[in-house]
């Protein structure tokens, strides 16, 4: 029985007070308003950890690789002979087509100044020389112009290069050193690393970069995800290289890892202290709000009324008011931030990534959640104070 | 001094309300501070270098070596007072997440060009006389308990030496501290002949020059002549200011500088509002208690003060203890290896006391005026 009435009862003490918050409009908003700041700092700040997660994640797919150095982290500081070369092609666990073979392509990794659009700086772009089966390993399509002729001084430009830096549009030339390289085309990698990248022609690379013929890195498609293992063990074990084969995808991921742990923890931190100013805020707001009441909860509780619901009504209202907030920070971080396209560096490579802000919507719940605890945690006391409230005295109050 | 008291009673008349206030205050500065060492981080130092010092790179960019020969060309061309070069290396330190920066140098000329690396004497004449010898920045030494004497391995990721091997060994002869907060103290330097006579590959390869000049004004002019002298050359030459250099790299790392500052906005905006709405409800609730004060003859000034110096004195007393505690806590915030050691920068520091003072007058000037303009009649007919 006393069930139905405490359930009553609350209902209509969180009524009550719902009703009266448009009267506290001016204290309620600065609370609404902080919250909504903690939320919105907290997303947008973890969705660059995102953008640059998905960005090097979804590189690769299950059945790509690449061979190294042995010792090597990064293509950067890899360096591979002709005869290492050789023999990782060799190798029957690559899947092989009929127009260019075996799908492996030994490529090189250079990084040349271009500006940014954005600042006019200067800044490190990759410039990569593939082998025709580079176009088959990767998934690779051309969205303006076409795809570079073998032997010329041709590049291909990713999407997020194109949008970066000055100067990339199809049909204009490119200075780098005393080399000029014709844009003939923009692709489009999926959101992917080579998205950032410029493509060109190993062989035409090689020489002017006095690179001889050595390569950095191979990358293969295997037969199937399966034959990863026999791969790896194949050249691993091979006494006449030093190797390392990654997952392709592995290798991006753990690139990733260093940048995107730094902003997770610097945006952990920023989340945390921001909750922490916002929950004093909640805390005073409550107060002030159970303070101005004083006499109606008094009211209340001399009828008959519970201490519990009033304590659940202020609870209530905290976190209505924190929802609110959340909901409202959450929607600015997801129009104000999500897809912003901004550049990093990879610092493995020495070279610029380009990524978009990714708010997920796990990210979005991730700040709305951390509203509630906030307003949960900030009208537990004021509530416990409004139970705890003398009648008398309240009544007396003015 | 005899107002306090009458401060100390204002101010706990709601206790907790003062004490959250404060906390908030406390909590934004201490988040202002952690922000302004983020921000000094990701600027990579760019107030510390120096417009007198150039640097030039090869001008495809600057993993492309360039020769050694033009350390003398360059010293030759007018307006350069000296002229030092630096290699990236890129070795490893028993665990690739173990990353500093490690460059070998000929001794003397980098420790001319670079007085903020402060070197003892006796350890620097000890580092010029060993062929094999290092040193190295203080944070990175404390890191890894280094101590002066020691033998670090270096294992190399580009730099084979002749006998094929990755293995670099060297003595560890000093210990350099920065000149200034911001100096990098996590580099290690060796000595460029005793890399160029062991390295498989590349000899009498450099990676990158710095150059000091002697009129900052005529920077542009001396890059430029640097440039003419190298273009046409099979490798052509890029010259910036080391400002200009490090700014360019910062900007790739992100702008995160523009970031920071409107996290910072928002954090103020709110705690100003809350501080405010605060102090503006504490003087009206005691709107009857201002009319009293009034009517035992304080002045409208002395009330005006009074509201104003109880704001301060919470902005004040939470500020302070918040931009302490950021000074305390700040550097002892893991960062991994991709940010250098945090720490809240003095200019910073000046700034957020200009703020909490300045936080102080905004949220308390508003109900001041109001209890000043108060009118005593009006105030005491009210309930």
């Amino acid at each position: 029985m006393w069930i139905f009435s405490g359930l009553f009862q609350t209902a209509v003490v969180t009524a009550v007070n719902l009703r009266t918050l448009t009267g506290r409009l001016a204290a309620s908003a600065v609370a609404v308003v902080g919250m909504a700041g903690v939320v919105a700092v907290l997303t947008s700040v973890l969705s660059i950890a995102e953008g640059i997660k998905t960005t090097m994640g979804n590189t690769g797919s299950p059945d790509t690789a690449v061979v190294m150095r042995a010792g090597a982290d990064a293509e950067m500081t890899s360096i591979l002979m002709h005869e290492d070369v050789v023999t990782v092609k060799d190798a029957p666990e690559i899947a092989r087509s009929s127009a260019v073979g075996s799908l492996a392509s030994a490529e090189l990794f250079a990084v040349v100044d271009l500006i940014k659009a954005s600042t006019g700086t200067t800044a490190n772009a990759p410039l990569r020389g593939v082998e025709p089966a580079a176009f088959k390993v990767r998934s690779f399509k051309m969205i303006k112009g076409r795809p570079f002729e073998t032997g010329r001084n041709e590049v291909v430009v990713g999407r997020s290069a194109a949008a970066e830096y000055r100067g990339l549009d199809v049909g204009s030339q490119l200075k780098l050193g005393q080399n000029i390289w014709h844009i003939v085309g923009i692709f489009d990698a999926g959101g992917t690393v080579p998205d950032s990248e410029l493509w060109c022609d190993a062989g035409v690379l090689a020489p002017l970069y006095r690179r001889g013929n050595s390569r950095q890195a191979v990358y293969v498609r295997l037969t199937s995800p399966g034959a990863f293992t026999a791969f790896k063990d194949r050249l691993t074990t091979d006494p006449r290289v030093k190797l390392k084969v990654m997952r392709e995808q592995e290798y991006y991921a753990g690139q990733s890892e260093t940048l995107s742990r730094t902003i997770v923890l610097i945006g952990g931190i920023i989340g945390v202290l921001m909750g922490i100013g916002a929950l004093f805020v909640a805390i005073i707001t409550m107060y002030s709000a159970v303070a101005s009441r004083t006499r109606e909860i008094a009211t209340l509780r001399a009828l008959g009324f519970r201490g519990g619901p009033v304590v659940i009504s202020v609870l209530v209202e905290s976190m209505m008011l924190a929802l609110v907030g959340g909901a409202l920070g959450a929607a600015v971080a997801y129009f104000g931030f999500n897809g912003y396209q901004a550049a990093t560096m990879n610092w493995q490579n020495m070279s610029s990534i380009g990524f978009a802000f990714r708010v997920t919507p796990k990210l979005l719940v991730l700040g709305v959640g951390w509203a509630l605890v906030l307003g949960l945690l900030g009208g537990l006391f004021p509530a416990i104070r409004a139970m705890r409230l003398p009648i008398v005295t309240a009544l007396r109050e003015l | 001094m005899k107002y306090l008291p009458l401060l100390w009673h204002s101010l706990f008349r709601r206790k907790v309300r003062t004490i959250f206030t404060l906390l908030a205050v406390l909590v934004a500065f201490t988040l202002y501070g952690f922000l302004a060492a983020i921000e000094a981080a990701f600027g990579m130092g760019v107030e510390l270098a120096g417009n007198e010092r150039l640097v030039l790179i090869h001008k495809v960019s600057i993993i492309q070596l360039l020769p050694e020969s033009y350390l003398e060309r360059i010293r030759a061309t007018p307006g350069v007072t000296d002229v030092c070069h630096q290699t990236w290396f890129g070795g490893i330190y028993q665990d690739p997440k173990n990353f500093f920066m490690q460059t070998p140098v000929d001794p003397e000329s980098l420790l001319r060009m670079f007085p903020e690396f402060k070197l003892r004497d006796d350890q620097k004449k000890a580092w010029i006389a060993d062929q094999q010898g290092a040193i190295v920045g203080r944070a990175t030494a404390e890191k890894y308990g280094w101590k002066v004497g020691d033998r670090i391995p270096i294992q190399a990721t580009i730099w084979r030496k002749k006998d094929n091997s990755s293995n670099w060994e060297f003595n560890l002869d000093g210990i350099y501290d920065g000149a200034e907060q911001g100096t990098d103290v996590t580099q290690f330097f060796f000595h460029y002949k005793y890399f160029d006579e062991s390295r498989l590959f590349g000899q009498g390869n450099v990676g990158w020059y710095t150059v000091r000049i002697a009129d900052a004004s005529k920077a542009a002019q001396i890059a430029q002549a640097l440039d003419g002298q190298f273009a046409n050359s099979p490798a052509e030459t890029k010259t910036t200011t080391e400002k200009a250099f490090v700014q360019a790299f910062a900007n790739q790392v992100g702008n995160i500088a523009l970031i920071v500052r409107s996290i910072i906005g928002m954090a103020f905006f709110i705690i100003l509002l809350v501080t405010a709405n605060t102090m503006a409800e504490s003087v009206r609730e005691r709107t009857s208690e201002v009319a009293v004060l009034k009517t035992l003859g304080f002045t409208d000034g002395r009330v005006l003060a009074l509201v104003l110096v109880e704001s301060c004195l919470i902005a004040g007393v939470g500020g302070f203890l918040g931009l302490g505690l950021a000074g305390l806590m700040v550097p002892r915030i893991p960062t991994g290896n991709l940010l250098p050691n945090l720490f809240v920068p003095k200019a910073s520091l000046g700034v957020g006391i200009a703020l909490v003072l300045g936080l102080g007058f905004v949220a308390g000037i508003f109900p001041a005026l109001r209890a000043m303009r108060l009118r005593i009649v009006d105030a005491l007919r009210r309930v």
